[in-house]
C-alpha cells in the first residue's frame, strides 16, 4: 500500500512542478512567435522607413508613429480619467463608506471589470460617440477624446481594485496614530494612509496605464480608425488609430507571409515590449517597497 | 482664534469628503446605468426565436442561437485547458516552491502574462495555433488562445485561497502521518476549493466577452451550420455583436440591444454565481 | 525500567547558523511521563519535533549526534518518516482541530494510512476517546463540526486524534497554555492514565505543572542539559545552582 501511493504521489509532483513552470514556457513562446513573424519586417522595409508619418499599406508606407502616437494619446487621456475617479473612488470605499455602502460597492466595481469591452465600444458608438458630437460640436464623435473617455472607463475597475487594497493594508495603527495627535479623517488620509499606500497606488496606477495601452475592441469602435499623426491638442478631438486598433483591424484581410502581415506582428512585438516594460516597472515598485518595509520592521 | 482654525480644517474635511463621495458616485453611476439601458433597450429584441433560432438576412432578422452555443463551446474549451494546468501550477507554487530567483522568475512570467494585450495574444494564437500548428481557424485554436490568456488570472486567484489555508492544518496533517499530496488533496485543496472556483469562474467570465484573441483564430462571421467539431470555426456572441454594430449596414438597432442584452446576461450570471459561491462559502468556514 | 528514547550527544543548528540544541544527551524511561522544562529559548520544542522528524519541514537541521528509538536511529534519511510519525503522536499548544467534524477529525490519521473498515474506524473513535477522558462528553454528537467544541475539549480531542493512530510515544507541547485550570487538570488527569500505556514526553507551560506532572524531569537552558534525574528529587533537592535558582523563580 505504501509503495503505490508513493509512486502514485511522485508522478502527481512531478506534474504539478511542470505546471508551475509552465507559465514561463508561455511567455517565451508567445515572445518567439512574435519575433519570428515580426522580424522580417527589417529585412522587408527599410528601417527608418517604420519611422514615417504615414501609414498606408496599400501603397507599402508603414510608417508607424501615428499609430503609437495615436496610441499614447488615448492612454494618456484614459489615465487622465481612470486616475483621479479609481484613486477617488479608493478612497472612498476605503476610508470614507459605510460598512454596508462598502458592501455594494466592491462588488458593484469589479462587475465593471467583468464587463466584455465589446459591449462598451458598442454603446459608445450609439451613445457616447452621438452625444459627444452635439455637445462638443464636432464633426464626428469617433474622436481621441472618445476614446479616451471610454478607456478610461474601462481601467477605473483595475485601479480602484488595486488601490483599495493598498489603502486597506495600512495598518489600522497608522490612522489612529494620527487621529490621537488630533488629525481630522481627512488630513489623515491625506497625509498618512495615502503616502503609506505610495507603492500599492502606484502599482495601481501602472496597471491601469497597462490596461488602458492593451485595450483593443472599444478603442477601435470608438476612436475613428483614421491613421493620422496628433500633433497638436486639437487632435484629441479628432480621429485617431492605436497600434492594437491596427492589428485587429488589419489582420483579418492580410495574407500570410506578406510584408504587411510582418509588420503587423512587428507592432504586436512593439506592444508585448511595452506591456513587459509597465509590468516590471509596477513589480520592482512593489518589490522596492517590501524591501523598505523589512528593512523598517527588522 | 482656535475656534476659527478648527472650523477651516472641519470645513475641509467637509468638502473633501464631498468631493470624493461625488467621484465614486460619478464612477459607480454609468456603471448601472450601462446595464440598465441595455436592458431596456434590448429586451424588447428576447424571445424564444431570437435565442433559439439562427440568423437570416444577412444578420438582419433571426436569432443568434449560433453565437450564443459559439460562445458556450469556447467557454468549455478554455476551461478544458486552463483550469487543470491554473489550479496545478498554484499548487506548485503555494505548497511546493521555495523562494529561488527560479520561482521568482516564474511569478514575473505569470504577471506578465496577465499584462499581454488581448489582440497581441490573438496574434499568437495565429502564429502558433492556427498556422504552425495547422489547426486552422478553429474552436480548438481559440480555446487554447484563449486559455493561456486565462490562466494567470486562475492562477493568482487559486494561489490566493490556497494560501489563506491555515498553515496550522498541514503541521497537523504532516504530524500524523500524511505526505505532502495527501495533506494538500484532503485538506488544502478542500478547504480553498470555494475560492479557486471563485477565481476560474470569474476568469471565464472574461474569456467569454473577448473578442480580440479570437478575432484570427476561430471567429467566423456567418456559418450556415452549427460547429461539429474542435477544428470547426465558430459564431460567438461578443465577435458578432462588434461586427454587426460596425460593418453590416442597415442592422436593425433592436437586434444589436439583443445581442448585447444576451451577452450581458450570460456574463453577468457567471459573476453572480461566483460572488454566490463565495459568500456561500465564507459563512460555511470552519476556521 | 527499559529505555525506550536514547539520544546521543544531539546538536542542531538552524540553517543561519546558530545553535538551537548542544551536545544533549537523554534517555527517556517507556511508560512514564518524562518532563522536559525550562525557560523560553531552551531548545525544548526543537528537541521534540526531532522526535517525529517535524523539523524536515523547518530550517532546523541536526548537525551531529543520535536519536535512537527501540534501538534505531530515527535521523537516518533512509527510515521510514511516515511510519514514524505514526509510532510518535504529538499534540501543539493550540488546539488545532481540522476543519470536519469530530468523529473525521479522529479518523483522519487512520484514513490517510489507508484504513477503511468502518467496524475498525468506529473502534478507534470509541478507544481514543476514552482514553482522552472525552468520550463521554460527545459520544451524541460525533458528526458535528469539531470547532463547535471549547477549549479545552478541542484540546483533548487533539490528544484523542494522536492517540487513534495507537502511538507508542506522545510529545506533548505546552498542551494546556492556553487552557483554563479545570481543562488543565482534565488533561493532567488523562495523562496519569495514558503513562500506564504510552511513553509521554511533556513540555509543561509552568514550572509547577512539570513539578505535579514528571516521573522524570529534565531542565533546559539555551540549549544545554542542565540536569536530569528522577521528578521526585529534581524538584525538592536539585543538584545544580541554575536548576535551582530556575526552580525557585529567580529568573525565568
Amino acid at each position: 500500500m505504501e509503495k503505490s501511493l508513493n509512486w502514485y504521489e511522485f508522478i502527481i509532483t512531478r506534474l504539478i512542478k511542470a505546471s508551475g513552470y509552465s507559465a514561463i514556457l508561455f511567455v517565451a513562446l508567445i515572445f518567439f512567435f512574435l519575433v519570428r513573424e515580426g522580424i522580417p519586417t527589417f529585412s522587408e522595409v527599410e528601417s527608418t522607413s517604420l519611422l514615417n508619418i504615414r501609414w498606408y499599406p496599400i501603397e507599402d508606407r508603414f510608417g508607424i508613429l501615428p499609430l503609437i502616437t495615436g496610441s499614447i494619446i488615448v492612454t494618456l487621456g484614459a489615465t487622465l480619467v481612470a486616475v483621479p475617479f479609481g484613486i477617488g473612488t479608493a478612497i472612498f470605499i476605503s476610508e470614507i463608506a459605510p460598512r454596508w455602502v462598502r458592501e455594494i460597492l466592491k462588488p458593484l466595481v469589479e462587475l465593471l471589470g467583468g464587463l466584455p469591452s465589446v459591449v462598451l465600444g458598442f454603446l459608445g458608438i450609439l451613445v457616447l460617440s452621438p452625444f459627444l458630437r452635439v455637445f462638443l460640436d464636432l464633426p464626428t464623435g469617433l474622436t481621441a477624446f472618445t476614446g479616451s473617455l471610454l478607456l478610461g472607463g474601462i481601467a477605473v475597475p483595475t485601479v480602484v481594485s488595486v488601490a483599495e487594497d493598498a489603502l486597506d493594508a495600512v495598518p489600522r495603527a497608522y490612522r489612529e496614530g494620527a487621529w490621537a495627535l488630533g488629525a481630522t479623517r481627512w488630513q489623515t488620509i491625506w497625509r498618512v494612509t495615502l503616502p503609506a499606500a505610495r507603492s500599492g497606488v502606484l502599482t495601481a496606477i501602472m496597471l491601469g496605464i497597462g490596461r488602458a495601452i492593451g485595450e483593443t475592441m472599444a478603442v477601435m469602435m470608438v476612436t475613428g480608425n483614421a491613421p493620422v499623426l496628433a500633433t497638436r491638442l486639437g487632435s484629441l478631438f479628432s480621429p485617431v488609430r492605436t497600434m492594437t486598433a491596427t492589428i485587429a483591424a488589419e489582420m483579418g484581410e492580410v495574407a500570410s507571409g506578406s510584408t504587411h502581415y510582418h509588420v503587423l506582428f512587428f507592432i504586436g512585438m512593439v506592444l508585448f515590449l511595452i506591456s513587459l516594460g509597465v509590468n516590471i516597472a509596477a513589480s520592482s515598485v512593489v518589490f522596492r517597497a517590501k524591501k523598505r518595509a523589512e528593512r523598517i520592521l527588522s | 482664534m482656535r475656534r476659527a482654525f478648527s472650523l477651516n480644517r472641519h470645513l475641509a474635511q467637509r468638502l473633501g469628503f464631498t468631493f470624493i463621495t461625488l467621484m465614486a458616485i460619478a464612477t459607480v453611476l454609468p456603471i448601472v446605468a450601462t446595464v440598465i439601458y441595455i436592458l431596456v433597450k434590448g429586451a424588447p429584441a428576447i424571445s424564444l426565436e431570437f435565442l433559439t433560432g439562427f440568423p437570416h438576412d444577412g444578420m438582419r432578422a433571426g436569432g443568434i442561437l449560433p453565437a450564443i452555443i459559439g460562445t458556450l463551446y469556447l467557454t468549455i474549451g478554455t476551461a478544458i485547458f486552463s483550469v487543470p494546468l491554473g489550479i496545478a501550477a498554484a499548487i506548485y507554487l503555494s505548497e511546493y516552491a521555495a523562494d529561488t530567483p527560479l520561482t521568482r522568475t516564474i511569478r514575473i512570467a505569470i504577471i506578465n502574462l496577465a499584462g499581454i494585450p488581448s489582440v497581441v495574444y490573438g496574434l499568437f494564437g495565429l502564429g502558433l495555433f492556427v498556422l504552425f500548428l495547422n489547426f486552422g481557424t478553429s474552436i480548438l485554436a481559440a480555446s487554447l488562445t484563449l486559455s493561456i490568456m486565462t490562466l494567470p488570472v486562475i492562477i493568482s486567484t487559486a494561489e490566493e485561497s490556497l494560501r489563506a489555508v491555515p498553515q496550522a492544518f498541514r503541521t497537523v496533517s504532516i504530524s500524523l502521518g500524511g505526505t505532502r499530496w495527501q495533506t494538500i488533496r484532503r485538506i488544502v485543496l478542500k478547504e480553498a476549493l470555494p475560492g479557486i472556483l471563485t477565481g476560474v469562474i470569474l476568469g471565464l467570465e472574461r474569456a467569454a466577452g473577448e473578442t480580440a484573441p479570437i478575432l484570427f483564430t476561430g471567429a467566423a462571421f456567418f456559418l450556415p451550420r452549427l460547429p461539429g467539431s474542435p477544428f470547426d470555426a465558430t459564431m460567438a456572441l461578443p465577435y458578432h455583436l462588434f461586427v454587426i454594430s460596425t460593418q453590416v449596414p442597415e442592422m436593425p438597432i433592436q437586434i444589436q440591444y439583443g445581442t448585447a442584452l444576451v451577452l450581458l446576461v450570460f456574463v453577468l450570471t457567471m459573476n453572480l454565481i461566483a460572488t454566490v459561491i463565495r459568500s456561500r462559502a465564507r459563512a460555511r468556514r470552519q476556521w | 525500567m527499559v529505555d525506550k528514547i536514547i539520544i546521543e550527544d544531539l546538536s542542531l543548528q538552524y540553517s543561519d547558523g546558530t545553535e538551537s540544541l548542544r551536545d544533549v544527551s537523554l534517555t527517556v524511561p517507556e511508560k512514564a511521563v518524562t518532563v522536559l522544562f525550562g525557560p523560553a529559548g531552551g531548545g525544548k520544542s526543537t528537541l521534540l519535533r526531532c522526535l517525529n522528524r517535524l523539523n524536515d519541514l523547518t530550517e532546523v537541521k541536526a548537525s551531529s549526534g543520535r536519536i535512537l528509538i527501540d534501538g534505531q536511529n530515527i535521523l537516518d534519511p533512509d527510515i521510514d518518516v511516515i511510519a514514524l510519525r505514526r509510532k510518535v503522536g504529538m499534540v501543539f499548544a493550540r488546539p488545532v482541530v481540522l476543519p470536519m467534524s469530530i468523529r473525521e477529525n479522529l479518523t483522519y490519521g487512520l484514513e490517510l494510512a489507508g484504513e477503511k473498515r468502518r467496524s475498525k474506524l468506529d473502534e478507534a473513535v470509541e478507544r481514543s476517546l476514552k482514553l482522552a477522558a472525552l468520550w463521554e462528553e460527545v459520544d451524541d454528537r460525533l458528526e458535528d463540526p469539531a470547532i463547535a467544541l471549547s477549549g479545552g475539549q478541542q484540546q483533548r480531542l487533539c490528544l484523542a486524534r494522536s492517540l487513534a493512530l495507537q502511538p507508542e510515544i506522545i510529545l506533548l507541547d505546552e498542551p494546556t497554555s492556553g487552557l483554563d485550570p479545570i481543562s488543565t487538570g482534565k488533561v493532567e488527569a488523562a495523562l496519569v492514565e495514558l503513562k500506564k500505556e504510552f511513553t509521554i514526553i511533556l513540555v509543561p507551560h509552568s514550572v509547577q505543572q512539570a513539578a505535579r506532572t514528571a516521573d522524570y524531569a529534565a531542565f533546559f537552558l539555551q540549549g544545554e542539559l542542565v540536569e536530569y534525574s528522577e521528578g521526585k528529587t529534581l524538584f525538592t533537592a536539585p543538584k545544580e545552582k541554575r536548576t535551582e535558582d530556575y526552580i525557585t523563580g529567580r529568573f525565568g
